[in-house]
């Protein structure tokens, strides 16, 4: 019962008793049936208790109890004759048959106990194989997903930076975008300044002639106090004060149209305000007019207004409104003057072709709709889906950015919660409709 | 005199009764307004012998001051009347168009109503 591959804690003793053991053996066969034999068998079975005694209460043991099993009766038997041999050997002898025949059983009982035992742990190695394949699959798994890891990582670095270009580019692309609207609120400004300065002109005429005439009509007034016609100097006092309410008129004329100079260039700060949008149209119609003209001395069109007094202030971000509106406007001069210049000069008795743009402004439940429209050549059918698209435009290279539209657009729809709808019709014109819900 | 004036600025009208507040009063100049170019023809076509002189602005939309000046020399009103055209200080493009029409005389905006008057008293 020699036990290996157990604890080293064990190894030394266990040594030491299997010499012991054998030694007793050897010792029990050269002395046989003398009397020191007897001891020595004895000592073999103070050996074997101890054996049995390990086995059944060491945790270190565990495995080997099925095979102490196996040879415990054929040990009980060898004791149980061993005592009656010291007690009384000549009982021994008698018995003599039955323990042989019990030998004989244990032996039967050992060989069939170590057959089980032996087949169990041909079992055991099974599934201990069997475990151990596993245990490998594991950790070919494990090894597989670690490399994966390291794969994912990689590629989460790739991304990351990917992204992180992505990101750059995403903010070059809205620099440029901001750069673009800037751009193109220039382009509309350098379109205005000429009208600008014809409509501050125009004003600034009259605060300085009303005020010329108001010095000179103060002189009169005061030769009138003392020649002491009061009633006449009253009523140039009437007209001093008529000139004034002029000049604060002009003033005030001159003032808002630089102030709408300034918001059309500054960025929106994208407020709504109570806007009167006749009057923002009404600016808007004429600043533009007056620049085309500067721009194009031979330019000319009949500007129609239809405003409804009925509105009021509607809350709009004026610069951005101001902006469409100027938008749509140019183009409708632009669609008009182009119309004119591809007509054949004509003839007393031909029908003038007479460039209309009318600007009207109405009404209608709890919207409020702003018409600007042409009888210029109208949008070809064609081009009908494209003209909203940034960048698109039927202007030579150079005159127009192609983003008036596409803005206004933006600026409809997404600042203000509306609608930018067109109606053409091919050589009749084209109808811009803005509706805002109020 | 009866001078008709034409610009699309309303007060113009205002602006020139005050400039000439003396002369109206003494009966020396009347004055007629119109604030387009096609207003300015229809005036014409009902009053054709009063106006001896038109004073128009050249920056009006729909007619031009300058379609306005070839329609009138185109029409042969009896007597003549005399054209002063306004035109922005340093056109120099409406100033050649106007005299190529047969323009008879310009005055830079802004209007000095002091030059003005001195060229009215030579019409007269």
């Amino acid at each position: 019962m020699e036990k290996t591959g157990l604890l080293p804690k064990w190894n030394r003793h266990i040594a030491f008793a299997t010499g012991v053991f054998i030694s007793m053996i050897v010792l029990s066969v050269v002395f046989k049936n003398k009397q020191p034999a007897l001891v020595f068998t004895w000592i073999n079975h103070a050996l074997m208790l101890a054996l049995i005694y390990l086995a059944f209460t060491q945790k270190d043991f565990r495995a080997a109890k099925p095979t102490v099993y196996a040879f415990l009766p054929l040990i009980s038997i060898s004791f149980i004759e061993d005592v009656f041999k010291l007690i009384n050997p000549s009982i021994e002898r008698n018995w003599s048959n039955y323990f042989d025949l019990a030998e004989l059983f244990a032996l039967i009982w050992m060989g069939a106990m170590l057959y089980v035992n032996h087949r169990q742990r041909k079992q055991l190695e099974k599934e201990r194989l069997k475990v151990e394949e596993k245990e490998k699959e594991f950790r070919i798994t494990e090894k597989i997903k670690a490399e994966l890891e390291i794969q994912v990582k990689e590629r989460t670095a790739e991304l990351t930076k990917q992204k992180e270009e992505l990101q750059h580019a995403l903010h070059e692309l809205k620099s440029t975008q901001s750069q673009l609207i800037q751009s193109e609120k220039m382009a509309s400004l350098g379109e205005l300044t000429a009208g600008i300065a014809h409509e501050i002109q125009n004003p600034l005429n009259f605060v300085n002639n009303f005020s010329e005439i108001n010095t000179e009509l103060i002189d009169e007034m005061q030769e009138e106090i003392d020649k002491g016609n009061m009633d006449e100097a009253k009523s140039i006092a009437n007209a001093i004060k008529e000139n004034e309410q002029k000049i604060i008129f002009h003033g005030k004329r001159a003032d808002s149209i630089v102030k709408g100079m300034l918001s059309h260039s500054r960025s929106s700060n994208g407020q709504k305000e109570p806007t009167d949008i006749n009057a923002l149209a009404d600016e808007y119609l004429r600043l533009a007019f007056h620049g085309l003209r500067a721009k194009d001395k031979t330019f000319n069109a009949t500007m129609k207004t239809d405003f409804d007094e009925k509105i009021g202030k509607i809350n709009i971000i004026p610069q951005d409104m101001g902006r469409v509106i100027l938008n749509l406007i140019t183009n409708a001069f632009y669609a008009v003057t182009e119309k004119k210049n591809s007509l054949p000069v004509t003839t007393d008795h031909a029908p003038k072709y007479e460039p209309t743009v009318s600007v009207s402004t109405k009404k209608i439940n709890n919207k409020v709709e702003i018409t600007i429209k042409d009888n210029g050549n109208g949008i070809p059918q064609r081009i009908m889906d494209k003209i909203f698209q940034p960048f698109f435009t039927t202007k030579p290279t150079g005159q127009g950015t192609g983003l008036g539209l596409s803005m206004s657009y933006d600026i409809i729809t997404k600042a203000h919660g509306g609608e930018l709808k067109v109606t053409t019709k091919e050589n009749e014109g084209a109808t811009f409709i803005i509706s805002l819900p109020v | 005199m009866k001078v008709l004036v034409v610009d699309d600025e309303q007060d113009v009208k205002v602006l020139f009764e005050q400039r000439f507040r003396k002369e109206i009063k003494n009966h020396e100049i009347e004055f007629a307004f119109a604030f387009s170019g096609e207003e300015a023809l229809s005036y014409l076509n009902q009053h054709a012998h009063e106006a001896v002189l038109i004073l128009s602005d050249i920056n009006m939309p729909g007619m031009s001051g300058l379609e306005l000046l070839e329609q009138i020399k185109q029409k042969h009103y009896t007597p003549p009347p005399v054209v002063m055209m306004i035109t922005a200080y340093g056109d120099a493009e409406n100033y050649n168009t106007a005299k190529r029409l047969g323009a008879d005389d310009f005055l830079t905006k802004p209007v000095d109503f002091t030059l003005l008057k001195e060229k009215l008293k030579t019409v007269h």
